[in-house]
């Protein structure tokens, strides 16, 4: 293996929040595209209830990092996984593991709002059926309407269900794609720059609602941009070149960064 | 100048306007720290000229302190500094009120300079002069610390305000003595108590600017609480 023949990456870990519980684990995570090393040997643990932004520059291994968790690098011919991921001490790359009910566990939200093309309704409705997770009738509608309540856009919808989920403006269709999401019981949610396609008060809106959230999911979230990781997460992990350079509280991370990787990235001084 | 800003900014702009900021704040200690100087050399020498520049350059010094509080405030508004740079924009923040005080602090000494030329000088006065000649002391290694960014001077200074302060409690009771014993010396005591005290305040403000600079340099507060001797004014 191409890793063997030079050093793991050293981490810089600062201390964990105290009563910090973990609720996803890597362990020498490590993944390839055909020859090219993208992720190299990550340890991390992340907490439950809490949003852990994923930071570094283009290309550092922060969206493949992502991609781990609920095995979205399966989808590519050439991406090979090793090392261990657990959400709550269970392997995800375990055969046993079904990736379809694994991503009903761990929802995604993309860069791109990517609504179904079918109606606001039978967007949110879709994964709930398809997973039994509803009786009848009756017991769709109140999780469709529990659904787009926790993610903000009922009042805005409530009275045009029927209409075409892309006839949304861009935030609400990101918001519509994370009701989607929560509509399925899921632990986790991952966002992979789920703002950066969108105006600063569509922004606001989904920041606000990350917020809450995190009450009740672990939300990773991979973002360009410093000033909302530091406005949104608890916790922080700075990537550089595969490897996970940092990682510790987020007002650490933003106040008194450690490596000087971190310092000069966070401070707009990378080449 | 400073080791405070390291790597460029890709922004270059940013970079620059960094270290400007701690220019000007070097330059705005410099001032002060002239102002404390000139001061002293005006009382030491009943130089009432001298005295009166001061009270004019104090101006300079406040102007300077609104000059540079504009600049952070743009900064971070534009910027939005985070970690070693906001660092830099809080120190120069806090130095610079330090600062200003302490050229109040210096024109009210110069102030007094006037009253004692009317009177006799004193035995007193050079002890006054000792004082103020360490609290000088202090306040330039501490301007220094801050224009190298080297931590460990700023704390070595921060560690000896004990000295300034044993000076104005031993000139405190001194003069308290001479007071009680000789009617006449109430006048020039009471104005070189007043100059003591100031001096001592000066200090404590150079111990105030050695504690942001280790944060600036380190991220970390110092120590919560610096043991202090009792103050003489309140015993008997």
């Amino acid at each position: 293996m191409a890793h063997d023949t030079h050093p793991a990456p050293s981490t810089v870990y600062h201390p964990a929040p105290p009563g910090m519980d973990t609720k996803i684990a890597a362990r020498d995570l490590t993944v390839r595209y055909g020859g090219a090393l993208a992720l190299d040997r990550v340890h991390i643990d992340m907490p439950g209830r809490a949003v852990t932004a994923c930071i570094g520059p283009s290309g550092c291994g922060k969206s493949t990092f992502l991609r781990c968790i609920n095995r979205m690098n399966d989808t590519i011919d050439t991406a090979r996984v090793t090392g261990s991921i657990r959400i709550d001490g269970e392997e995800v790359n375990d055969r046993s593991i079904d990736p379809v009910l694994l991503r009903a566990r761990v929802g995604m939200v993309f860069q791109k709002p990517n609504p179904f093309p079918k109606s606001i309704y039978e967007n949110v409705a879709y994964g709930p059926r398809i997973h039994g997770l509803a009786a009848g009738k009756d017991e769709l509608d109140a999780i469709v309407e529990t659904s787009l309540t926790k993610a903000g856009l009922w009042k805005e919808v409530a009275d045009r269900l029927h209409q075409p989920g892309t006839s949304l403006s861009g935030g609400q269709q990101q918001r519509l794609v994370i009701a989607r999401a929560i509509a399925v019981n899921p632990e986790v949610i991952l966002m992979d720059e789920p703002c950066s396609a969108l105006d600063p008060i569509a922004t606001a809106r989904i920041e606000e609602l990350i917020d809450e959230l995190r009450e009740n999911y672990a939300l990773i979230i991979v973002t360009h941009s410093m000033a909302q990781a530091a406005r949104v997460s608890q916790m922080t992990a700075f990537f550089h070149l595969g490897a996970l350079v940092e990682y510790g509280p987020t007002e650490e991370i933003f106040t008194n960064p450690r490596d000087q990787r971190t310092q000069d990235y966070i401070t707009g001084r990378f080449g | 100048m400073t080791n405070q800003v390291k790597a460029p900014h890709i922004v270059k702009a940013f970079s620059e306007e960094l270290e400007q900021l701690s220019a000007d704040v070097a330059a705005m200690g410099g001032l002060a720290e002239s102002l404390v100087s000139d001061a002293l050399e005006a009382a030491a020498t009943r130089d009432g000229d001298l005295a009166a520049d001061v009270v004019a350059r104090d101006v300079q010094v406040d102007a300077m302190q609104r000059d540079i509080e504009k600049k952070i405030i743009r900064l971070l508004a534009l910027r939005h500094p985070i970690a070693q740079d906001l660092r830099v924009c809080i120190a120069a923040l806090k130095i610079v009120s330090d600062l200003e005080r302490v050229g109040d602090l210096a024109k009210s000494i110069a102030r007094r300079v006037p009253t004692l030329n009317d009177s006799d000088p004193t035995a007193f006065a050079a002890s006054v002069d000792r004082m103020g000649k360490l609290v000088l002391s202090h306040m330039h290694e501490v301007l220094d610390a801050y224009a190298t960014g080297q931590a460990a001077r700023a704390v070595a200074v921060w560690e000896r305000d004990d000295d300034v302060d044993e000076h104005y409690n031993a000139l405190f009771r001194e003069l308290l003595r001479a007071m009680r014993d000789d009617p006449s010396m109430i006048g020039p005591g009471a104005h070189l108590l007043f100059i003591a005290k100031n001096l001592e305040r000066i200090g404590d403000h150079a111990t105030n600017i050695a504690e942001v600079i280790h944060y600036l340099v380190t991220g970390r507060e110092l120590a919560p609480e610096r043991p202090r001797a009792p103050r003489p004014e309140m015993h008997r």
